[in-house]
């Protein structure tokens, strides 16, 4: 099948995952087109994570279809090389290279993985890291770093790996509340110019005011979802009106 | 120079106090040829140890089941029998296995020689060592920190090489400089099959002169500076490889 723009980036078909006996996905479905913001939100333990750790293969899933700009992710031939440039990832706990500055771990991928030129992923490191507003923390070590700038060298990380989708895994929920602001001031950006992004995050207000659509998960499935403002203002579903009622 | 050696020389003519390799030029080259060898011995046992030990912790994390055997073998056989009993094995039982080669006089030799044996069963025994040390190093590093380079598309290797190898290095310092301590004082094992390191010379010196008191204080000094000089370099290093803000 040959992908065009014009179909979903991400597509998601039935998708069931299991760590042993455990369910955590029970016929996952949904679609992500070029530019969207979509955000899951659900109760913890409601495969939120897993959901978006298996687009990029970091988790294997047992039933389903997972297309990445047309790959098939759930293939036991997947060229992983070819799926992770095209989807980036940023962390709960941001996992920096610890033994690295902040350009080192931006540049580190593009030279290793993309072969890039020395020097020309170093001038891009450069830019992505005033891009994500941390000029003049080049040279510091993540541990010499707070949690909020670390998290935006690890977004600029992603970013210098130019992917199509970037998956955003509660990346807020290890911060302090003010350094919160600036992570999602920098997705914001991000969004702005057109940045494809799955994210999973407990910041409601955030979420209604940046994604074009919203999901709901529940013990493995989507409950509900809709854009931000007929889902906070109409939610159907009882266990959506409950998750809501004691979040908002 | 030459007001030193007399010095010495005066020394054991008044007091029966006898340094020959400090007066004695063939003494003096042989307890140089020792001092030399030991080290050379030792550089040699600490980089294939190294090589050894990096290699098989990569070969631990294997998928096949039967190249994590064989490491686990290595190791249970080489960490539970005695160094000395490791080198008469090899430089015995291997090595009277192994073909002849005619020498320069139109003789037989073996083909490798005591050094040789005594590198490699010395490696092999340090190696098993550096290999559980390296593995509860890289056990250490956390496996969120591996997924972030595989999201990333670093391949198996190059996470290996990149991010795992060098946060456990740091992680295993300590203990490693344990072992490679403990090596270098090993190595007077080789003394065992006639290779001519320091203890085997001091050995030839004490023979023809009968002076074994001065010679083994001698040897003591000897070999506690130049393992606390192996003991400053590491912590030196161990030092400079911190990372600014971590652990």
């Amino acid at each position: 099948m040959n992908w065009t723009p014009a179909d979903p980036m991400v597509s998601l078909k039935d998708v069931h995952k299991s760590f042993g006996e455990l369910k955590v996905l029970n016929g996952v479905s949904l679609d992500v087109m070029k530019g969207d913001v979509i955000c899951i939100i659900g109760p913890s333990g409601s495969g939120k994570s897993t959901l978006i750790r298996c687009v990029n293969a970091l988790n294997d899933i047992q039933k389903g279809s997972i297309l990445v700009e047309g790959q098939e992710v759930n293939d036991p031939n997947l060229d992983k090389l070819e799926l992770r440039k095209k989807v980036g990832m940023v962390f709960q706990q941001y996992n920096l290279f610890p033994h690295k500055t902040a350009l080192q771990n931006v540049m580190m991928a593009p030279v290793r993985v993309l072969k890039q030129d020395k020097a020309k992923a170093e001038e891009t490191a450069r830019a992505l890291i005033r891009k994500v507003r941390l000029e003049g923390k080049e040279n510091a070590y993540p541990g010499e770093l707070s949690g909020g700038q670390q998290q935006r060298v690890a977004i600029a990380r992603s970013l210098a790996m130019q992917p199509d989708v970037i998956l955003f895994d509660e990346v807020t929920a290890a911060l302090d509340p003010e350094t919160v602001g600036e992570v999602l001031q920098t997705i914001k950006d991000l969004a702005e110019d057109g940045m494809t992004c799955i994210l999973v995050t407990h910041e409601m207000a955030f979420a209604r005011e940046v994604a074009d659509h919203i999901y709901f998960t529940d013990r493995g499935v989507i409950v509900e979802h809709g854009p931000p403002e007929t889902f906070f203002k109409n939610a159907q579903d009882p266990r959506t009106k409950e998750f809501l009622s004691q979040i908002l | 120079m030459e007001f030193v050696f007399d010095w010495f020389r005066t020394l054991y003519q008044e007091t029966g106090i006898n340094l020959p390799f400090l007066y004695d030029e063939y003494d003096r080259n042989r307890m140089i040829g020792g001092f030399l060898t030991t080290i050379w011995l030792s550089l040699v046992c600490l980089f294939f140890s190294v090589i050894i030990g990096v290699i098989g912790a990569w070969l631990q994390g294997s998928s096949f089941k039967w190249t994590r055997r064989i490491v686990n073998g290595y190791i249970q056989l080489f960490r539970n029998t005695p160094p000395l009993v490791q080198l008469y094995f090899f430089y015995f039982a291997i090595g009277t296995l192994l073909p002849r080669v005619e020498n320069d006089w139109g003789g037989q030799s073996p083909i490798l020689g005591s050094f040789a044996w005594a590198a490699i069963s010395l490696s092999f025994f340090a190696g098993a060592f550096n290999v559980e040390i390296f593995r509860s190093g890289i056990e250490a590093v956390p496996k969120s920190t591996v997924e972030a380079a595989e999201a990333l598309g670093f391949s198996k290797l190059q996470i290996y090489r990149d991010i795992t190898l060098p946060l456990a290095f740091r992680v295993v310092l300590p203990a490693l400089n344990n072992n490679l301590v403990n090596l270098v004082k090993t190595t007077t094992l080789a003394y065992a099959i006639a290779v001519p390191e320091m203890l085997y010379e001091a050995n030839q010196i004490w023979s023809d002169n009968v002076n074994v008191t001065e010679m083994m204080i001698f040897l003591l000094l000897a070999y506690f500076a130049l393992v606390g000089v192996l003991v400053s370099g590491m912590n030196r290093w161990e030092r400079a490889m911190k990372i600014p803000g971590y652990g």
